[in-house]
């Protein structure tokens, strides 16, 4: 019987030939990722109080992008424990202020097909993109992979996700995930692993293909995971990893799928989603006039290099509207480098964007981007619950960056399609 | 194990925004901030939460982020056991390394809040003293129990080593 890449993955980590859904095992982690907020502060006090070393200082990676740049003594206390932390343990890759953990983690070359990482945070799941089965676990659990190396896992159930036909100028990976969200509901696919496949995710860029699987979390996921292809392999050697063979990790044709479902990928609108969740998701015309005070283009899920690329496109020659703010916070330093050596930058800048740090930031509440009190806003985010991006009176729709960009310059929700 | 305590029900989707906003998290001492946990639902359910009290959601359950302060807070307000008819997958780990159980039962409607409710967890049942049902409940995996019978996941790591050294 076939395996699918997940489960070949798995059985590599745990020592195994074969493994099965609803299998419990013991997988080795071949990678590590804690942040400022679920690292140094949470599990490394943990991990000290348990008095053992980390378990393998090549395979831990620390990311500061949490409490980034933030004028509060909290956060710079964060900040202090995380630096001190790393010192103290001689953690060896540790990526201080650089941007966001899930995309600094693939840029800086720790990612590749076959591996098996657990991060903590829940959007860790984005690793996926490029062929590598990547969880997210809580502060406590952290712990004990930083003390042992290894963590249980419950073998999921595979899901089969084919997007068909390739997508229209003006559609990207943001508007299928949120189909799905909307189709499918932000638990449907409980403890399941999310393949994204077909001619739709052929078609589209190894750097978008990360919102496929960073949005895994909104469905419930275990994770996402696409098989790697020449595009990937090309993004990767970019990021300086080489020498990957591809070819190990894709599912066999006679593997096993718990479901097999289809998004047509060609006729696909534009997708946004109501407050105050990613499965309120709905054709973009359903919610125009919808009157904006932020647009907020950032984090990991929509912020990457190609999507301030995307942002650019909309806004040439354009002005972000009076009484909208448009605020921008590249997903990290190195993708805000490359776009300003573009010029993608200054078309931003020039249509009235602010430029914010690279970092979690307002996603999660933190910073400028912080929607006030019955603020109503649009951003290229992963999630818009009640309190999450702003306070309870605020209001928050979720869009790609395509539909963020048109509609800071319209001023309420737009089409991009209009104004590419 | 067997448990007895007063249910606090809540609906569907209840998620970690909810349970440990960010206000919290980002104040001087989050360990502390628990007081903020579900504010934005039911303002008095930190003060008057009780040791031992039990958490009654419907489905989606600590859909989110992997902050570990959702449950955490929840322990801290009393809960010991919670009870849902699905959780995230994440926070449903985080529960078990924090020695909170948390099972699955598909009729956590049927409850209201202040019912007296016994759930035994080996046999799956949890009884309502206050109504006179009895729900099934999803056992628990051993490897889980044994984590929760340690007092969490820290506890069980200290054991393990204690042993290894």
């Amino acid at each position: 019987m076939g395996q699918t890449i997940s489960e070949k993955i798995l059985a590599r980590a745990s020592g195994k030939e074969t493994v099965k859904p609803g299998d419990i095992v013991t997988c080795n982690v071949d990678l590590a990722m804690v942040h400022d907020s679920s690292g140094p502060r949470t599990s490394g006090k943990k991990l000290d109080e348990l008095g053992v070393p980390v378990w393998d200082m090549d395979k831990l990676v620390v990311i500061a992008d949490h409490y980034v740049n933030l004028d509060t003594p909290e956060s710079k206390n964060v900040q202090d424990i995380c630096d001190a932390w790393c010192e103290a343990h001689k953690v060896k890759h540790f990526i201080r202020n650089q941007g966001i953990c899930h995309i600094v983690l693939p840029q800086e070359g720790h990612i590749r097909p076959g591996m098996f990482c657990v991060g903590a945070d829940s959007h860790s799941t984005t690793a996926g993109a490029f062929g590598a089965f990547m969880v997210g676990v809580g502060a406590t659990e952290i712990t004990g992979v930083m003390a042992t190396g290894d963590i249980w896992v419950r073998v999921p159930e595979n899901v089969r996700m084919e997007v068909t036909g390739a997508l229209k100028p003006g559609v990207v990976a943001k508007d299928v995930i949120l189909k799905i969200c909307g189709d499918h509901g932000i638990m449907g696919f409980g403890y399941q692993v999310v393949e994204f496949c077909g001619d739709g995710v052929a078609s589209m860029s190894a750097q978008d293909r990360m919102t496929l699987t960073n949005m895994a979390a909104e469905i419930g996921a275990k994770t996402g995971i696409i098989a790697p292809d020449a595009k990937t392999m090309e993004l990767l050697k970019a990021w300086g990893v080489s020498g990957v063979n591809a070819d190990d990790w894709q599912s066999d044709a006679d593997a096993v799928y718990a479901k097999r479902i289809t998004v047509d990928g060609s006729t696909l609108a534009p997708q946004v989603a109501a407050p105050s969740s990613p499965e309120n998701a709905d054709d973009v015309g359903n919610y125009r006039n919808v009157k904006l005070d932020q647009a907020y283009l950032g984090a990991c899920t929509g912020a990457k290099l190609e999507d301030l690329r995307m942002a650019a496109e909309v806004l040439k020659g354009k002005k972000v509207a009076a009484g909208t703010r448009f605020l921008v916070a590249p997903s990290t330093i190195k993708m805000r480098e490359q776009a300003a050596a573009e010029g993608v930058m200054k078309i931003l800048e020039d249509a009235g964007a602010i430029i914010l740090p690279s970092g979690c930031g307002g996603c999660i509440g933190l910073g400028d981007a912080r929607l006030a009190e019955d603020a109503v806003g649009i951003s290229s985010t992963n999630r818009n619950f009640v309190g999450r991006a702003g306070p309870k009176s605020s209001k928050l729709y979720l869009a790609s960056p395509y539909t963020v960009a048109a509609s800071a310059v319209a001023g309420q929700i737009a089409d991009p399609r209009d104004m590419l | 194990m067997i448990h007895k305590g007063k249910a606090w029900k809540f609906g569907a989707n209840i998620d970690t925004d909810l349970l440990a906003p960010i206000s919290a998290l980002t104040s001087a001492k989050p360990e502390e901030a628990y007081t903020e946990c579900l504010k934005d639902v039911d303002p008095t359910f930190s003060a008057n939460c009780k040791e031992g009290d039990i958490f009654v959601a419907d489905e989606n359950l600590g859909i989110g982020s992997s902050r570990e302060w959702a449950p955490q807070y929840m322990r801290s307000c009393g809960i010991r056991v919670i009870l849902a008819k699905s959780f995230a997958r994440i926070f449903y780990r985080n529960c078990f390394n924090l020695a909170v159980p948390a099972l699955v039962c598909a009729e956590t409607h049927k409850i209201a809040t202040d019912d007296q409710l016994e759930i035994d967890m080996e046999k799956g049942e949890v009884r309502n003293l206050t109504k006179g049902e009895s729900y099934k409940c999803d056992t628990v995996p051993a490897h889980l129990m044994q984590i929760v019978a340690d007092g969490g996941l820290m506890p069980h790591l200290k054991k393990k080593f204690k042993k290894a050294s």
